[in-house]
């Protein structure tokens, strides 16, 4: 399919119009990555200004710093999944420990706990909406709107068997938000490959 | 970000929108094939599922294997499964699936997960077992696989490591979150961007208006469904004499926003989106270009005209970047009028405003006006376009108060002071008796006030000069010449 080259290519034009200090190209990347980044970051933060915050950091970075993307590396949005993520947890892990520090309640092993669960669940996010279409809509219906793989089925117009299969996949791909490293280290937001 | 998301781009496969996700044929090669990577591991842990990971947020509570878990509940499912590890080899205890009963207030399907006794048991294949595991997970199963999958979960230590793997999966799952993303963040990320390093290659200011604009119109469109596409939309204008107006949809609307932009992009030397040999050529006219699309196109226009728009739109903002503030003054021909290119990209995004409001309205959207400033500068447009308005209508004969005052180009004449309230407003001074005069606040014969969204209704077609909300005082006539000449300026 053409389509597989596309991404690519709009990475590395992205990046080269970002690294010559394009106003025009930081709009279209805005356009482009705003609602993954603050989804992202008030997933981790569950704070609308937070995650405000961790957004304008996010684009600063990329901005000031779009050499430090590599496009043979992988596409440019798990890297700004990536940078959104440590930046994120972060956050999370400073304002914990700093209401720890004054007296707050609680313990250093549930800030952890707080710390990766917020973590899962924002890689989970991810893994949601990059998976096949095919897949995100069985979920959406087995889950969502509580119907049995039969009824998914007939609902895409797919065999029963094909139900089984996407739901088994789509989960199977979801499962491996829980496969990050130790707590809060940035996961890999994989792509494609 | 999450589940049931509508991904606006989804259907058009116009490359440039392509999610970067997981292709058709990229996730086979992951090992997730039907039959893959979970074939052989039948070592319970081996590689597969760590109690913590399922049990690191739940827990606490949630003990009973047939408690009611919703699936948001904070404790994700299988929470009760601690410990499991500690005997390897032997399969973990699954819990049964979560209850059906919900939240949601939808209408449940048959109580399928329910433990009803199941009086000939189900026998089914390894293989179909296995692949009713994502089914199971999610309560998606009848009662006799369920009980079918059960009973073999307590025999195949692979298949209930998965099952164990994919019922944690299931509490990640979560209801998406109605996320709308505050219209105005993306102009406060971009300054704090550019305040860190200033551009090499600023957005020249009279085009920020419409990067502004088309970004919005854009978030609006990422949130409406498929259907919504199709929802009707009149488009009202003023042609002079009486208000007119043309039924659309509101993918209709933005094949004319697509259109009339391309006038732009022709002036710039970029693509018509109606084609080079486009029938637009015989009527080079906002109205006509838009007819001709409509009538071009084989179907109604679908969603599908999003992405062409919202390209054609970045590619205008890049390259009038690219062109610099001087090109501002290039011209670009409406066909029976021009502007400079600084007020065409001015009205573009009055446009712009003007139809997401449109859109908005036929989908029962709220939408706000434009930021204070540029709201300035399309009221400013507005105000600079007047005099020409006032002598178009009376070359037209549509005036009925035709000029008593020669006046001497450049030398002031009558005027009247247009005082725009709100935010974004400010005072203009409107001559009266030619273009070629200037307004003169000694010689004021009349006073208007209106709000500055009323009056870009009113100059967007959208209300009639008699039913404006106007303050008025002086002569009546002058007045009422401004509102019809500020209402002629509308246009399809």
């Amino acid at each position: 399919m053409a389509k597989k080259d596309a991404p690519p290519r709009w990475d590395r034009r992205m990046q080269q119009r970002l690294a010559r200090g394009e106003a025009a190209a930081l709009g279209e990347l805005y356009d482009r990555f705003a609602s993954l980044v603050h989804g992202l970051a008030h997933r981790v933060l569950g704070d609308e200004r937070a995650a405000d915050g961790i957004t304008r950091e996010v684009f600063a970075h990329i901005w000031e710093n779009a050499d430090a993307y590599d496009p043979k590396q992988g596409p440019m949005r798990s890297w700004v999944a990536t940078l959104t993520h440590r930046l994120a947890v972060q956050r999370l892990r400073a304002t914990e420990t700093a209401a720890l520090a004054r007296g707050g309640h609680g313990t250093t092993e549930e800030l952890e706990r707080k710390v990766r669960s917020a973590s899962v669940a924002a890689r989970a996010d991810y893994i949601v909406t990059s998976m096949p279409a095919p897949l995100r809509a069985a979920l959406e219906l087995a889950y969502f709107q509580r119907r049995d793989y039969r009824q998914a089925a007939a609902d895409l117009g797919v065999t029963e068997d094909e139900a089984r299969r996407r739901l088994r996949l789509g989960l199977q791909l979801l499962s491996t938000a829980h496969d990050a490293g130790p707590a809060g280290a940035p996961p890999e937001y994989g792509g494609a490959r | 970000m999450a589940l049931g998301e509508r991904d606006g781009y989804e259907e058009q496969g116009h490359e440039g929108y392509e999610e970067d996700g997981y292709e058709e044929d990229g996730y086979e090669k992951d090992g997730y094939e039907k039959d893959g990577a979970y074939e052989g591991q039948a070592g319970a842990g081996d590689g597969g599922v760590e109690p913590e990971e399922v049990s690191a947020d739940g827990g606490e509570g949630s003990q009973g294997p047939g408690g009611p878990q919703g699936p948001r509940g904070p404790e994700g499912p299988g929470g009760s499964d601690q410990g499991n590890g500690e005997e390897p080899g032997k399969p973990p205890r699954i819990p049964p699936p979560r209850s059906s009963v919900e939240d949601t207030g939808r209408p449940l399907p048959e109580p399928a997960a329910a433990p009803a006794p199941t009086p000939t048991p189900l026998v089914l294949e390894h293989r179909v077992l296995k692949s009713l595991l994502g089914a199971w997970a999610l309560a998606a199963c009848s009662a006799e696989e369920t009980a079918a999958v059960e009973e073999h979960l307590g025999d195949c230590g692979s298949c209930a490591d998965e099952a164990l793997r994919l019922r944690g999966a299931v509490g990640l799952l979560h209801p998406p979150e109605s996320l709308d993303l505050d219209p105005t963040l993306r102009t406060r990320v971009l300054e704090g961007c550019l305040d860190r390093r200033p551009p090499r290659i600023p957005v020249p200011e009279w085009a920020a208006p419409y990067d502004a604009e088309t970004a919005r119109l854009d978030a609006l469109l990422q949130d409406i469904g498929g259907a919504e596409w199709h929802a009707p939309v009149r488009l009202r204008w003023f042609d002079g004499a009486t208000p007119v107006s043309r039924r659309t949809t509101v993918a209709g609307v933005i094949a004319h926003l697509l259109s009339v932009d391309g006038l732009v992009a022709l002036a710039l030397g970029l693509d018509d989106p109606l084609g080079p040999t486009g029938p637009a050529s015989e009527d080079p006219t906002p109205e006509g270009r838009t007819e001709a699309y409509w009538r071009g196109s084989h179907f109604p226009p679908t969603r599908s005209v999003r992405g062409p728009w919202r390209e054609q739109s970045h590619n205008l903002v890049r390259t009038v970047s690219f062109a610099g503030g001087g090109s501002g003054r290039l011209t670009v021909p409406y066909g029976g009028f021009e502007l400079p290119l600084r007020d065409s990209m001015l009205d573009r995004a009055f446009e712009c405003w003007v139809h997401a409001g449109d859109i908005a309205d036929a989908v029962d959207y709220p939408y706000e006006p434009p930021a204070p400033r540029h709201l300035h500068r399309m009221i400013d447009l507005a105000a600079r376009m007047l005099p020409g308005s006032l002598a178009a209508r009376r070359r037209a004969g549509l005036s009925t108060a035709p000029t008593r005052h020669l006046v001497a180009a450049g030398a002031p004449g009558r005027s009247l002071r247009l005082e725009i309230e709100g935010s974004g407003g400010g005072d203009w001074l409107i001559p009266l008796d030619s273009p070629g005069t200037a307004g003169s606040a000694d010689r004021e014969v009349a006073h208007v006030a209106l709000d500055g969204v009323e009056f870009c209704r009113l100059a967007a077609g959208h209300v009639s000069p008699e039913e404006a909300a106007a303050g008025q005082d002086g002569d009546r006539e002058a007045i009422s010449e401004v509102l019809f000449a500020a209402a002629s300026l509308s246009r399809m």
